[in-house]
């Protein structure tokens, strides 16, 4: 079974790094990047089956990244990752068109759980 | 009693922070003085001007009905002194000296002259020496000398003569009248005749015709030539000083011995020693002056009683509204300041977890890889002090994110929003707040969740925040290690019916009627006696009912009751 194409996009190194090695340990093919730029140009060189990136990253919105992204590449799915946990921000991600939403801390069970099912 | 008192005049009505509301009792006794001002004024303005202008009148009728009174008398007198002296001279003027000393004519004539005219005693004729030379009389005064008597020298010059009144042998007042008359000689002789002072009195109004009048007869020297109402009998000194001399009536407003009001006319009669006076107060006039007067003072009395009380309630009435309304804008005002304080809590609160969640989450991540590094790669597998070590710091981080999640559920909270909610879940949301302090304090709590308990539609953040101010209250309330229960049920009137009770200090049976006013606080400077009075108008806003009962020293219990479907007046969104 091919495992899961994951790309993990957070202005925080050190998180979006362990998270990323976690994610291999447990089976899951992940990469990280820290800016939008680089997350674009991760996604012309490779599909990934799920984004995972931030609902605020510094001078753009992960709404705004996502559409560039699905421009990009399209039939990738969207989980957001925030420290904030508002409603309306869920409800927005949602209209943008995201599979899910997670607020941080994540544990790293349930970030497996819902990329499974995400894909699913 | 304590319900006619002002509510702003009650002790503890006023907020006891201070707050600037108006001095209500300086407002109040303004008002009432001010608006007793504009209406007793005038009352009182027209009363006296009303009690001048009557008395004004009183005044000039009772001179006139003195005046006329001493007119009808002066001339009455006159006229009988005028008619008992011509009668005199008739009787001189018709018989000629020889007849009038003949004893038996003198008799014959006296008494043509007792029927013609009552009132008559004596007659007498006397020699120019002064010898009585005939007499007709009770007295046997034939023979007698009154050369030396005053009157004798009187007459002898004035040709007339009066006398005052006075006692004659017999006791009984009367008094004289003697007329001169020349004879054909040179020389002259008089007669003289006494008269029944009772004549006098015929001239003045009777006791039983006249009792709002006193008139009298005085001599020069003061003494009563007639009864009096006021002086006393006949022949009694009048206790008054002597009118000035004037021959012609004056009628003035006095004031008499006694200091009382009187109205005064007399006259001095010419040729004669009487004075004739009459006197009136109102007293004399009877019930006419004080009657007006009791009724005038009657009608102010009442005037100023019913204004005062008209103007009392009225006032009290506008004021205790304009405090009501000035409670209540402090009330919203405070409340406005509380909510704003607590969303901006709200809000730093929400910027508090969210700053932290992340470092949260970097802290989960790292130890959640030296696990995963410790446990996938073999190494540290049997190591349990490095495990546990790791282990217990992705607990901690994942209890710190616990909190920051409360904090953002409590702060995402603004808008009104009801959805079904589960009453026993958000009390748990609030005890995890408040769990810390409870096992630091090793406070008990008891939870008793009933099976099948329904949601109740509702707010979750005004919930959370009810439930917070009661939970904390009891906690305030209750010592280390004291017991908090908390029951949540279905009732039988369709609502959810939650009880949070304490064994803490409980409240007094006179502060419990008043715990959920605004203001009110047992906390003294610690309270700003808002907290229950918010949380009862949460309760209410949201459909529900809450209650309290308490004993001193035993514990309080709070009971907060939601409807499971609240009417729709109650789902409109509210802020």
């Amino acid at each position: 079974m091919t495992p899961l194409r994951i790309l993990l996009v957070d202005d925080e190194e050190e998180l979006v790094s362990s998270c990323a090695e976690r994610l291999t340990f447990r089976g899951i093919d992940a990469r990280y990047v820290t800016t939008g730029l680089d997350a674009v140009e991760a996604t012309k060189e490779q599909p990934f089956d799920v984004v995972v990136l931030d609902v605020k990253m510094p001078g753009l919105s992960g709404t705004k990244l996502m559409r560039k992204l699905d421009e990009t590449r399209a039939g990738m799915k969207f989980v957001f990752l925030t420290g904030h946990g508002s409603e309306v921000d869920f409800k927005e991600c949602c209209e943008a068109g995201a599979a899910s939403y997670l607020v941080k801390p994540v544990d790293i069970k349930h970030l497996v759980e819902k990329l499974k099912e995400v894909v699913e | 009693m304590k319900r006619l008192v002002p509510q702003f005049l009650r002790e503890g009505a006023l907020p006891a922070d201070g707050e600037a509301l108006f001095d209500y009792r300086r407002i109040w006794w303004q008002a009432i003085i001010g608006v007793a001002s504009v209406a007793l004024v005038p009352v009182v303005v027209l009363s006296f001007l009303n009690h001048r202008l009557y008395r004004g009148a009183f005044a000039t009728e009772s001179l006139a009905r003195v005046d006329h009174q001493l007119a009808d008398t002066h001339r009455s007198l006159s006229i009988f002194l005028q008619e008992r002296e011509a009668a005199l001279a008739f009787i001189v003027n018709d018989n000629e000296f020889e007849v009038l000393t003949d004893q038996e004519r003198l008799t014959e004539l006296f008494s043509h002259l007792s029927t013609a005219f009552r009132g008559f005693v004596d007659l007498g004729v006397i020699d120019d020496q002064g010898h009585q030379l005939s007499y007709v009389g009770p007295y046997d005064l034939r023979g007698r000398n009154y050369a030396e008597q005053d009157w004798f020298s009187h007459v002898r010059e004035r040709g007339i003569f009066v006398s005052d009144v006075f006692r004659g042998f017999r006791d009984v007042p009367h008094f004289a009248i003697a007329a001169r008359h020349a004879r054909p000689d040179g020389g002259f002789y008089i007669v003289r005749a006494t008269i029944d002072a009772a004549r006098l009195g015929d001239h003045l109004p009777s006791r039983s015709q006249s009792t709002h009048l006193d008139a009298f007869i005085i001599n020069h020297d003061g003494i009563l030539q007639t009864e009096s109402n006021r002086h006393g009998a006949i022949l009694t000194r009048r206790d008054e000083p002597m009118p000035p001399v004037s021959t012609t009536p004056v009628v003035t407003e006095t004031v008499g011995t006694n200091s009382e009001l009187m109205f005064r006319g007399y006259v001095y009669v010419p040729e004669t020693p009487f004075i004739i006076i009459v006197t009136t107060t109102p007293a004399q006039m009877g019930g006419a002056w004080w009657q007006v007067q009791g009724t005038l003072l009657g009608i102010l009395v009442t005037s100023v009683i019913c204004i005062m009380i008209v103007v009392l309630l009225a006032v009290t009435f506008l004021v205790e509204r304009v405090f009501e309304a000035d409670l209540k804008r402090t009330v919203v005002i405070h409340h406005m300041e509380h909510t704003s304080k607590i969303a901006s809590v709200g809000r730093l609160a929400a910027g508090v977890a969210h700053e932290i969640n992340n470092p949260l989450a970097i802290i989960n991540e790292r130890a959640g890889l030296l696990e995963d590094l410790f446990t996938f790669s073999g190494q540290y597998e049997e190591d349990e002090k490095v495990l546990g070590i790791t282990r217990s710091i992705i607990r901690s981080v994942k209890r710190c994110s616990r909190i920051t999640h409360r904090l953002l559920s409590f702060a995402k909270h603004v808008d009104v929003v009801f959805e079904p909610l589960d009453l026993a879940e958000i009390i748990q949301e609030v005890l995890d707040l408040l769990g810390k302090e409870a096992e630091h304090r090793d406070i008990r709590l008891i939870m008793h969740f009933a099976d099948g308990t329904p949601k109740v539609l509702s707010d979750r953040g005004q919930l959370q925040q009810i439930y917070l101010n009661i939970i904390n209250n009891a906690f305030a309330a209750i010592e280390d290690g004291g017991l908090i229960e908390i029951d949540v049920k279905q009732n039988q009137e369709g609502m959810v019916k939650t009880t949070i009770s304490d064994d803490g200090c409980g409240i007094s049976q006179d502060n419990i009627k008043r715990i959920f006013e605004p203001f009110f606080s047992t906390k003294g400077d610690k309270g700003t006696g808002l907290g229950l009075s918010i949380t009862y108008g949460l309760v209410n806003k949201l459909g529900g009912v809450i209650s309290v009962k308490s004993e001193k020293e035993k514990g309080t219990s709070f009971t907060v009751s939601f409807p499971i479907d609240p009417p729709e007046s109650i789902k409109e969104v509210r802020s």
